[in-house]
């Protein structure tokens, strides 16, 4: 299982990775925004992405749109972990074929069960 | 108000120019009527000499206060260095603890899997289930493991203890933060005289294009906003996730 995590601030990219490890999940990489992470998402064979939402650059939602439209990763599992909590951005990401959404601050437990849920309906 | 003696002097001046319109002595007539207007327009210019007085030394004031200059040459820079020093010192906290903890977590982790395997020979050597040659073995991974159980917990306590120190960071953040916000009360006053003085309201700006992206801080920001992960997770299987 690989997995592309993106977010701007280290720190939370660096939280992520620890609670993904903990979770098992020991294949993780990093890219601090979606103009980085992209390229590396259509070069990089991964299974599974974790995106912030608001990042300098390219955004999550924009690299979740950029993501849904190329053939090659359409059907890749996408996780928003995201401070953006307003129904409306929420609706817009879930429009854009987000699989999850978690609001930060988030906790270990959450974040596994998201994840949890979403491998569950992607293998159903 | 005009006073009594005021309105006297008007009507005789109205009396005189009938007189002299009934005359046909225009002449006289349009003198009469540039004394009854000269009057009006004397108290018109006074009141924009005064108003115009009021602007100028507002405005002059306004120029003059030394605090203006001093905000936008010094202050707003100033505070955007401190801002920034607020980020460097989170960043550096949150990596300080981070890096603690990464350590940590394996130490906790070895600690657990060598107590729980020693639990097990531990209860069968209690149920003299063990060899000699077995308990020979027990005894020296119990040392060891006592041995490894002193030095990962020193290393422990002094992870969390840079955890403990790093929360320092709370303090020194919070005091620079008080800071920039009384700076920005100051230029909010500023403005707000700034606005008195050319006395137009101000539009309501278009906050539609404006929201700003990142936390939602409570009481201040509006739209409807959820909260908590339970909230996201209704709307989403209302949405059919």
């Amino acid at each position: 299982m690989k997995i592309l995590v993106v977010d701007d601030f280290s720190t939370m990219r660096r939280i992520i990775k620890n609670l993904l490890r903990d979770l098992g999940f020991t294949n993780t990489q990093e890219a601090d925004d979606g103009t980085t992470g992209l390229p590396m998402l259509q070069s990089g064979n991964f299974d599974f992405l974790i995106t912030d939402w608001n990042m300098p650059g390219m955004t999550g939602l924009d690299l979740l749109k950029a993501v849904r439209s190329d053939t090659r990763l359409a059907k890749l599992p996408v996780l928003m972990v995201t401070a953006e909590s307003k129904r409306e951005q929420i609706i817009e990401a879930a429009q854009a074929g987000v699989n999850g959404y978690v609001v930060k601050p988030f906790t270990a437990s959450t974040l596994e069960e998201k994840i949890g849920k979403i491998f569950e309906r992607v293998e159903a | 108000m005009s006073s009594a003696t005021e309105i006297n002097e008007k009507l005789e001046l109205a009396r005189q120019l009938v007189i002299h319109l009934e005359a046909g002595d225009s002449a006289a007539a349009d003198s009469t009527i540039e004394r009854l207007s000269a009057d009006r327009e004397c108290t018109l210019f006074r009141e924009i000499g005064r108003l115009t007085r009021d602007l100028h030394e507002a405005i002059n004031g306004f120029l003059l206060d030394a605090r203006i200059g001093e905000l936008v040459e010094r202050e707003i820079p100033d505070a955007s260095e401190r801002l920034n020093y607020v980020i460097t010192m989170t960043e550096k906290a949150a990596n300080t603890s981070l890096a603690a903890v990464e350590t940590s977590l394996p130490l906790a982790q070895e600690l657990g899997n060598r107590a729980g395997s020693l639990a097990g020979d531990w209860s069968r050597f209690q149920q003299r289930d063990l060899s000699v040659e077995e308990f020979r073995v027990l005894s020296s991974e119990l040392a060891g493991f006592l041995q490894t159980a002193r030095g990962h917990s020193a290393e422990l306590h002094s992870k969390l203890s840079e955890v403990l120190m790093a929360q320092d960071f709370q303090d020194l953040t919070g005091q620079v933060i008080r800071q920039v916000i009384k700076l920005i009360r100051d230029v909010e006053d500023k403005l707000v005289r700034l606005i008195r003085i050319s006395g137009s309201k101000v539009a309501p700006a278009d906050h539609a294009n404006t929201k700003p992206m990142g936390p939602v801080i409570p009481g201040l920001d509006q739209g409807e906003v959820v909260s908590g992960q339970d909230d996201v997770d209704d709307l989403l299987s209302s949405l059919g996730f």
